[in-house]
């Protein structure tokens, strides 16, 4: 196993640097400009300057060259330094990522927007999971019931809805006329009290309630179909002859088999967590990773387009790999050699 | 009853009267702003974006600036600087401001004549990579004469010399915060960039790039009564619909900015009465530019150039001639593309210069209603005969129109109505939209730009800022042409050019006498729209909303719409 890990590891470091490299040639060859979003009152003088001092001027290699230094020395090293003191070599002057549209370095806007994004999509899905899960079990357990059609019936309309609409409508509904939430996701609110909290639960519920219903939607779909595969399998019988409870069969020897497929899909989902849920975090305006994906893509802000894509890029090969090892671990048929 | 009536009445009285009671500073509590495009920087000198303009103009302050009217009012100065006051030199080479006394910012220490020299210096480094330089363009010098004047001189007479320190877009920095950061430096002191030190009436206290900005009310403020709020919040992020409704129906925002939103929706939200909706015109003119040159992609090099003197050799077949340009304008009713897409955020355009008023001619006011019989009339007698498929041609050139823009829902709806009304008149239109940031890209590699222009016709918004207009009407002179040899760097798009027209425009940046401008002005506007050089469609206002809650608000087009921010007050 561990000789498996190692192995897959090693492969992924050609295949990432291979992506970062497309990455950064399908950005350079756009035609996309910096200064494109500047008033046209600026005159082409200006904005060739502009370009210039942003270091636009570079041959494409050395800029990529450059970037790529950046990303896996000088920001690790910087996070030591800054976030535990260690410092090795030449800290202060140290040149770090620069976003364009900000001048300010990339890392330090991916980290303060990380903590919105995770509290909202992570908890949405978390409680996507929560819901999902119990209603495939029932579902699949009484198959074509009332319950099971209801619930087909709703996970078909939050699987089909898009978010910005079902999210439109919970502002219309829960802001504009019942005026129960705020529509704008305070950022700069501290949790430091019981009232805050109370304005933190209350500003968090309509976007992770839009994107809880859309992500369990699908869960509890898998769910179902996986229950329903192994309720007809052989051991299913047997555990029943045997003379074990409904309530046995079902949760202990049902779900246990059934979930393997599930957890594998829920760990190649988390990487979608950070890459934040882009159209959602627009209408509550939670400004996190999303976010600033699209305001960066909008303004060709490169360094923050090419870094945040790259570190999605990491993510989601590190959860494949998470997610063949969890499947080993939980499916004892599975041996890697 | 009586008594529930009678204590109403005290109350009111009681309100009445404490409402007429000067304010004092932080008393209104917060202020909640909505920019649904959010400021990505404080430093507006890094970000040439009106948004990062508007939210830095609450702490960065300039020594002159407008009001909503286009006056020129005194800031940070004792006085506006003119010929009659001794502040400008009769050759119109110099001018010398003077600095109000006791101006602190808000760390505590004095403003000097020396932070404004060094507000030069930074903007005029050219590894600083300035978005602002063009106001700081032609200087020769700038020094302190002493500690409170600031002695400007330029290279060339400035007939009209109030762009540097003045307005939004030339504010004071402070020169001990940003010593260090001239230069290639500039790009790494986020510090600075997002935290400024500023002599306005708030300073900010947490800046969240393209997220959130929170200011405090600045306690070394000129003025001890205001501003009227302690904190003030600017939220960005989002979409302008959706700031509209947090203004207009929800309320929980006082100010939006920016709303550019259907007219039926803004009209619904605002019968919800929270908020009220405002709109203030200044310079923008979208306007459909004319390519007088061939764009025929079989030319390969020579597309779009234009070739020899006045007899343009490489001459568009149809737009070349008059009729088929001013059919084309009369064909077209302003009204309905108002309507559709612009509603209070527009009105229709007869003009290329349609404000500031003293400018603006009332000469072309012909196409304030549309004459499609007199277009039809117009082709006709120019012998563009309708062919089997109702599409004009004339010596085998059909009248087919591509036609260009930026990719925006209402530019395309106005594109559809335009293709349908030019139908009337048979004219075939193909249609077209590139997103923005490839069209105004200005990527000489792509033949896609708003400059290149390899179309027939292309729509876009165009404008000047401040409320002198010299340098925006020589952008149709012929030296301005965009074309390879400048690697489209000019301004004049439709490659219009006239001798007439160049003498106009020299002779404009000679005058400083304010009525021998405005007749210039007007006469260069003149020409270009009677020759069809250009043909306008909508004067574009700016539509903000604000909360009825909130007085003082003075809608400026010409400035910050912040800029009085200081005068905000909760009712």
């Amino acid at each position: 196993m561990i000789h498996y890990i190692l192995r897959r590891t090693l492969i992924a470091i050609p295949t990432l640097l291979v992506i970062s490299f497309i990455i950064f040639a399908i950005l350079d060859l756009a035609p996309n400009d910096p200064t494109g979003n500047l008033p046209m009152t600026v005159p082409p003088e200006v904005r060739a300057k502009i370009r210039s001092s942003l270091g636009l001027d570079e041959p494409m290699h050395i800029r990529f060259g450059l970037w790529l230094v950046q990303f896996c020395v000088n920001e690790p090293l910087n996070i030591l330094y800054e976030g535990f003191g260690i410092s090795i070599g030449d800290a202060e002057n140290r040149t770090r990522i620069i976003s364009w549209s900000t001048r300010s370095p990339v890392v330090d806007l991916i980290i303060q927007r990380t903590p919105q994004t995770l509290w909202v999509v992570g908890l949405s899905y978390l409680f996507g999971i929560l819901i999902a899960i119990p209603i495939g079990i029932v579902s699949a357990y009484r198959q074509y019931s009332w319950f099971d059609q209801v619930g087909t019936f709703i996970s078909m309309v939050g699987f089909s809805v898009p978010t910005f609409f079902t999210g439109m409508v919970a502002i219309i509904i829960f802001s504009v006329q019942l005026r129960w939430f705020p529509m704008i996701y305070d950022t700069t609110l501290e949790v430091d009290s019981w009232q805050n909290f109370v304005s933190q639960v209350k500003q968090m519920i309509m976007p992770v309630a839009v994107l809880a219903l859309y992500n369990a939607s699908q869960l509890s779909r898998f769910m179902r179909a996986s229950i329903l595969d192994n309720l007809n399998l052989d051991y299913v019988r047997t555990a029943r002859s045997k003379g074990l409870s409904e309530r046995v069969v079902l949760l202990i020897h049902v779900l246990r088999n059934s979930l393997i497929p599930v957890v594998t899909l829920i760990a190649l989902g988390i990487p979608t967590i950070f890459s934040g849920a882009i159209i959602t975090e627009q209408i509550f305006r939670v400004n996190g990773l999303g976010q600033l994906l699209i305001i960066a893509i909008e303004s060709a802000d490169i360094p923050l387009v090419q870094t945040l894509t790259f570190i999605f890029a990491i993510m989601i090969v590190v959860f494949n790999l998470i997610a063949d090892v969890v499947y080993g671990i939980l499916d004892p048929r599975i041996r890697y050699e | 009853m009586k008594y529930i009536i009678s204590t109403l009445l005290t109350l009111a009285i009681v309100v009445g009267i404490a409402s007429t009671v000067q304010a004092k500073r932080g008393s209104d509590g917060q202020l909640n702003l909505v920019y649904w495009q959010a400021p990505s920087t404080m430093n507006p000198n890094l970000s040439g974006g009106t948004k990062e303009l508007e939210a830095s103009s609450v702490v960065l302050e300039p020594l002159g600036r407008y009001d909503e009217t286009g006056n020129l009012l005194p800031w940070l100065a004792e006085e506006i600087p003119t010929v009659s006051n001794g502040g400008i030199s009769k050759d119109l080479t110099t001018i010398t401001w003077k600095i109000k006394k006791g101006i602190k910012w808000s760390d505590g220490s004095a403003l000097t004549a020396d932070d404004a020299v060094f507000t030069y210096e930074y903007c005029s480094n050219p590894d600083t990579g300035c978005t602002q330089s063009n106001y700081w363009s032609d200087i020769k010098s700038v020094t302190a004469v002493n500690s409170v004047t600031v002695k400007v001189e330029f290279t060339v007479p400035k007939p009209f010399p109030y762009a540097p320190f003045v307005g939004y877009n030339a504010p004071i920095l402070q020169k001990a915060q940003f010593d260090g950061c001239q230069g290639a430096k500039a790009q790494e002191c986020n510090k600075q960039n997002f935290y400024p030190i500023g002599t306005g009436p708030f300073k900010v206290v947490d800046f969240k790039p393209n997220d959130v900005i929170v200011f405090e009310a600045n306690p070394n403020y000129r003025d001890a009564s205001k501003p009227a709020f302690n904190k003030l919040v600017l939220k960005g992020g989002g979409d302008a619909v959706s700031a509209a409704r947090a203004v207009l129906e929800t309320g929980e925002m006082d100010y939006g900015w920016n709303l550019q939103v259907e007219p039926e929706i803004l009209i619904q939200m605002e019968k919800a009465g929270k908020g009220k909706v405002v709109s203030a015109f200044g310079t923008s003119v979208e306007r459909l530019m004319v390519n007088f040159t061939n764009p025929d992609p079989s030319l390969g090099d020579m597309r779009s150039e234009y070739v020899g003197g006045n007899n343009n050799r490489n001459s568009h077949p149809y737009l070349s001639d008059y009729n088929v340009r001013r059919a084309l304008s009369l064909a077209i009713d302003r009204q309905v593309l108002v309507d559709a897409g612009y509603g209070k955020a527009g009105k229709i355009g007869c003009n290329v210069l349609p404000a500031p008023a003293i400018y603006a001619s009332s000469a072309n006011d012909e196409c304030k209603t549309p004459n499609v019989a007199e277009a039809n009339r117009l082709l006709d007698a120019a012998g563009w005969k309708r062919g089997s498929d109702g599409i004009r041609k004339k010596n085998g050139v059909r009248i087919s129109i591509l036609y260009q823009t930026s990719t925006n829902s209402v530019r395309q709806a106005s594109q559809a109505l335009i293709k349908e009304m030019w139908k009337q008149i048979g004219v075939e239109t193909e249609l077209r939209n590139l997103s923005a940031s490839v069209f105004f890209g200005g990527d000489v590699g792509s033949p896609d730009t708003y400059q290149k222009f390899f179309t027939d016709i292309e729509m876009y918004t165009n404008n000047f800022s401040g409320t002198d207009p010299q340098t925006y009407m020589s952008n149709w002179t012929c030296k301005e042409m965009a074309q390879k040899s400048n690697k489209w760097g000019g301004n004049n798009m439709p490659r219009w050019c006239s001798p007439a027209y160049d003498a106009l425009s020299a002779e404009m940046s000679v005058t400083s006498a304010m009525k021998d401008r405005i007749r210039l002005t007007k006469e260069m506007n003149d020409m270009l729209m009677e020759d069809y050089a250009m043909i306008p469609l909508i004067h574009r206002g700016d539509v903000s909303a604000h909360s009825n809650s909130i007085s003082g608000v003075r809608m400026n087009p010409w400035d910050s719409e912040l800029w009085n921010i200081a005068d905000w007050t909760r009712k």
